[in-house]
């Protein structure tokens, strides 16, 4: 058999009439690619390099700072007697309340959106305004906690008044991570259990909740560590930027560590910058322990159904 | 038992027999194995593609016919993990050669898919795009023309250039993926599975298609369908899965032999619906 | 005998109805409980518009909306007290416009990278880094704008003022980043595999595929990303409040400084600003402005997705 090129004389030959196909027209063609190529790597590589030399510049300033006394000493004017002690407690205290008040209704609410909620416009209302909350501005959280909770509530630049604001504002989070989490239950078993005869709450609370826990607990921690990195809302109440004293409960005034990062960036001496520094690396080390026991955690409760 | 064979494509090849010039060779495979990382999906075909035939690919499923058509124009270079050894020589010239670009390999080795996947785009988009990539520089508006005339969908088309693809029936769009793989002129058309999700309709009309474009294009399809496979083809090729799935080339020939009088018992059992 | 001994023990007729009344009644209780849960998102949204309107229409009793819209002097907490908002628009604008400048092509670029070219494996080492990314709090990256991106400005364009917005707008941009690249790259992924392997049969590159192909079957989720980043960019506060500036004033030079919404409302929030005043009001009028810039660009990101949800069939 031979391989004969003539027999392609009877289609005509069109390949002077596509000028993209001859061979320098391909490596052209060829090299645009590689260069976009490069091109998209470098995005990503830009990202990564600025992470990078991010962290090194933060770490480099508070290398000094980082010693006992930045735990134990409360801000003060002079930066060697400076730290973050009260803003450690009033973020520790914050974020227990927020949970406190975040949780218990956010996943009620995922409960109900899953389980019980029938599918009408007003269902679908909700979800809507769920979505369009998660983009609202936080600092506009900020603003409704200052007119409701310390203004109209009368609960003052309290601890609680920042708690209620923060529980408002990462709920759409809690909610829609508690949803997945619930949604990844198989129906088979909803199945099974109303076939016993069972209500819709025990269903719920005997088998769904125990199953979707693991998710609802890596979604509701994930949650948390963005509220604990936020500081315009808590700005917004009130929290004030010189706190030198133990919070003595939900009741009092207080700062959290952001804020105190932030005010101590604000002054113009380089101490307190390095400080500011300091805090910063205390503040990166409690997200990535907290989201290291998200991840742990989702590993631990990882159902294989 | 034989099965009933509908030979309807015309007689055209014997005349060129006639004149004493043996059958040219448009693609020539040599010794194909194609492997999926460790997993050796298809060993040691060898077979010569005839020009301006229509040939068959058929066998039960997972048997590695679309694997191997694929071959033919360098697509499983996109999948991750796939390896190929052996040769696929087109004018003489291994498409595997390092030296040879894959983007050049699959202008002029077309292909048809088992569902059509026009681009969300309008009809005449859809046949402009591919010319336009390879630097067309003639006449756009009968480019368009001449490929959806030679895919028979002008005249049901030709008042509607401009509106989406998707507004069009599964035949039909089918016939624009043909269009679009005609617009670039290739040598060589191979279809996979082409009418697997038509209507009887509209396979049909692909059919005769075949059969029209054949006058000017090598075709290679890959159908599950032995009946299309003797209707239209004029050579087939049989392919089988072994006992580690891998798939292998049992029989080739012209399809009047293989589904008259095959050589080997497994096609046979296979023609005869004793398996597969 | 047989039938008695099916039905448990000590329960007949009469008291089966009066438990199923109860359990009824119990689920019934815990629906409603379930139901308000839901309902405290409707609430909140409420909440928003109640407390921005009630002070922005008592702030609007005392400033002509004219005046708000229409000076361009913004001084409330100076002894003579101008309302014209615009320097605050203006420098929202100046910033936010200047991150999208790096967010939008850098974000697009890498999930083009991340959905056409990567590897399976580079995709999993690299979206954790934009992960990363996303997950830094603003205020480090305002740190990171004051202590290191301003003086290196500094360097390259001696001009640069300490306080300035294109020091934020870098550092706002690399911080949306990977909002953009997340969405985007959902939209690209999407796209069936169908149609790519429809464009390479017909002997296109890579590129040709991704960009003339995949991108404009996928825009419209990729113009809702953008429009989301936007959002993102004017809503953001810390950043500005860093290392932007409390200058309001109408310029198009990022080398100044300038004062943004966000920062206006922390500037006031930090001060002794009493309640009652003037000034207090004007951080809720503001407020109700950044609300209905960022809910608008919100609906019409969300619309953009639902009507123009591309269709591959």
């Amino acid at each position: 058999m031979t391989i004969d090129a003539q027999t392609f004389a009877g289609q005509r030959s069109h390949d002077e009439a596509f000028s993209a196909v001859n061979k320098e027209q391909l490596q052209r063609r060829h090299q645009i690619g590689k260069v976009f190529e490069l091109l998209s790597i470098a995005s990503i590589m830009v990202g990564m390099l600025f992470l990078i030399v991010l962290l090194v510049d933060v770490f480099i300033d508070a290398l000094p700072w980082l010693r006992p006394q930045l735990f134990t000493e409360f801000p003060s004017r002079f930066p060697e007697r400076a730290g973050l002690r009260s803003a450690l407690q009033g973020t520790l205290w914050l974020i227990s309340l927020t949970a406190l008040f975040s949780f218990p209704i956010g996943i009620g609410a995922a409960i109900y959106l899953e389980e019980y909620a029938p599918k009408n416009w007003f269902t679908q209302f909700i979800e809507v305004n769920i979505a369009n909350l998660a983009g609202v501005p936080s600092i506009i959280y900020g603003l409704l906690g200052l007119g409701l909770f310390v203004r109209s509530f009368g609960l003052g630049r309290t601890l609680m008044a920042g708690a209620l604001t923060m529980a408002l504002l990462v709920m759409p989070v809690v909610i829609v991570a508690s949803r997945e989490a619930i949604r990844a239950v198989p129906s088979s078993i909803r199945q099974a259990a109303y076939g016993l005869g069972a209500t819709r709450w025990q269903v719920v609370w005997s088998h769904v909740l125990p199953m979707s826990f693991g998710g609802i607990l890596t979604g509701t921690i994930l949650a948390l560590s963005r509220a604990i990195g936020e500081t315009a809302p808590l700005i917004t109440i009130g929290a004030l930027t010189f706190i030198a004293f133990d919070p003595r409960g939900p009741f009092d005034i207080f700062t959290v560590l952001p804020i105190q990062i932030f005010n101590w960036v604000s002054l113009p001496q380089k101490e307190f910058h390095d400080l500011a520094a300091a805090g910063i690396v205390v503040l990166l080390v409690v997200l990535l322990s907290m989201n290291a026991l998200a991840i742990y955690l989702r590993s631990r409760f990882q159902q294989r159904w | 038992m034989s099965i009933s064979l509908d030979i309807k494509r015309s007689k055209r090849e014997k005349s060129i027999s006639a004149d004493g010039y043996p059958e040219s060779v448009a693609l020539e495979v040599r010794n194909l194995n194609v492997y999926y990382g460790p997993f050796k999906a298809v060993k040691d075909v060898t077979m010569d593609i005839y020009a301006r035939r229509i040939t068959a690919m058929i066998g039960p499923s997972g048997c590695g016919k679309s694997t191997v058509l694929r071959c033919f124009n360098r697509m499983n270079d996109l999948i991750p993990g796939a390896r190929v050894e052996g040769e696929v020589n087109l004018h003489g010239q291994n498409i595997y050669a390092p030296d040879v670009d894959p983007v050049e390999v699959r202008r002029r080795i077309g292909m048809v898919f088992q569902k059509p996947n026009p681009f969300p785009k309008s009809i005449y988009e859809n046949i402009a795009w591919g010319a336009r990539i390879n630097g067309y520089k003639g006449n756009m508006d009968d480019l368009v023309e001449e490929s959806l005339r030679a895919a028979a969908l002008w005249d049901e088309v030709k008042d509607k250039l401009r509106q989406n693809a998707y507004s069009l029936s599964g035949g039909q769009q089918q016939r624009l993926c043909i269009a679009r793989a005609i617009a670039v002129r290739p040598e060589i058309i191979l279809m996979d599975e082409p009418c697997s999700a038509l209507d009887p309709i509209a396979t049909l009309r692909i059919e005769e298609l075949m059969r029209e474009l054949v006058e000017n294009y090598t075709i290679v399809i890959v159908t599950h369908n032995m009946q299309q496979a003797s209707r239209v083809a004029d050579y087939t090729a049989f392919f089988m899965v072994d006992d580690s799935r891998t798939g292998y080339l049992v029989e080739y020939g012209e399809s009047e032999q293989i589904f008259t009088r095959p050589k080997d018992k497994r096609t046979e059992d296979y023609i005869t619906g004793r398996f597969g | 005998m047989a039938v008695t001994k099916l039905a448990p023990q000590g329960i007949e007729r009469g008291s089966l109805s009066a438990s199923k009344r109860q359990r009824a009644a119990g689920e019934s209780a815990i629906q409603m409980v379930l139901f308000l849960c839901a309902v405290v998102s409707i609430g909140t949204t409420l909440g928003i518009i109640y407390v921005l309107l009630q002070e922005t229409v008592l702030f609007f009793q005392q400033v002509s909306p004219l005046e708000f819209f229409g000076d361009t002097r913004w001084t409330p907490l100076f002894a003579s007290q101008r309302f014209g908002v615009w320097p605050l628009v203006v420098g929202t604008v100046l910033v936010a416009a200047g991150a999208m400048v790096v967010a939008l092509p850098l974000g697009l670029l890498a999930a083009i990278y991340l959905s056409e070219y990567a590897s399976d494996r580079m995709r999993r080492t690299l979206k954790p880094i934009l992960e990363i990314l996303a997950g830094i709090p603003t205020v480090v990256y305002g740190y990171f704008a004051l202590t290191f991106v301003t003086p290196l400005l500094k360097q390259i364009f001696p001009q640069t003022q300490t306080f300035n917005a294109l020091s934020a707008s870098i550092v706002m941009g690399i911080m949306i980043l990977p909002t953009v690249a997340s969405i985007s790259e959902d939209a690209l992924s999407a796209v069936p595999r169908s149609l790519r392997e429809a464009a390479f049969g017909l002997g296109a590159t890579r590129f040709e595929v991704a960009t003339r192909i995949v991108v404009p079957a996928a825009l419209s989720g990729i113009s809702a990303a953008f429009i989301l980043a936007i959002s993102r960019a004017i809503g953001e506060t810390m950043i500005v409040a860093i290392a932007a500036g409390q200058q309001p004033k109408i310029t198009l030079n990022p080398l100044e400084s300038i004062e943004t919404m966000t920062a206006y409302i922390v500037q006031v929030s930090l001060g002794d600003t009493p309640h009652q005043s003037l000034a207090y009001k004007t951080i809720f009028a503001v407020g109700m402005l950044l609300f209905v810039m960022t809910f608008g660009l919100n609906l019409v990101s969300h619309w953009i997705t639902r009507r123009f949800r591309e269709v591959y069939e």
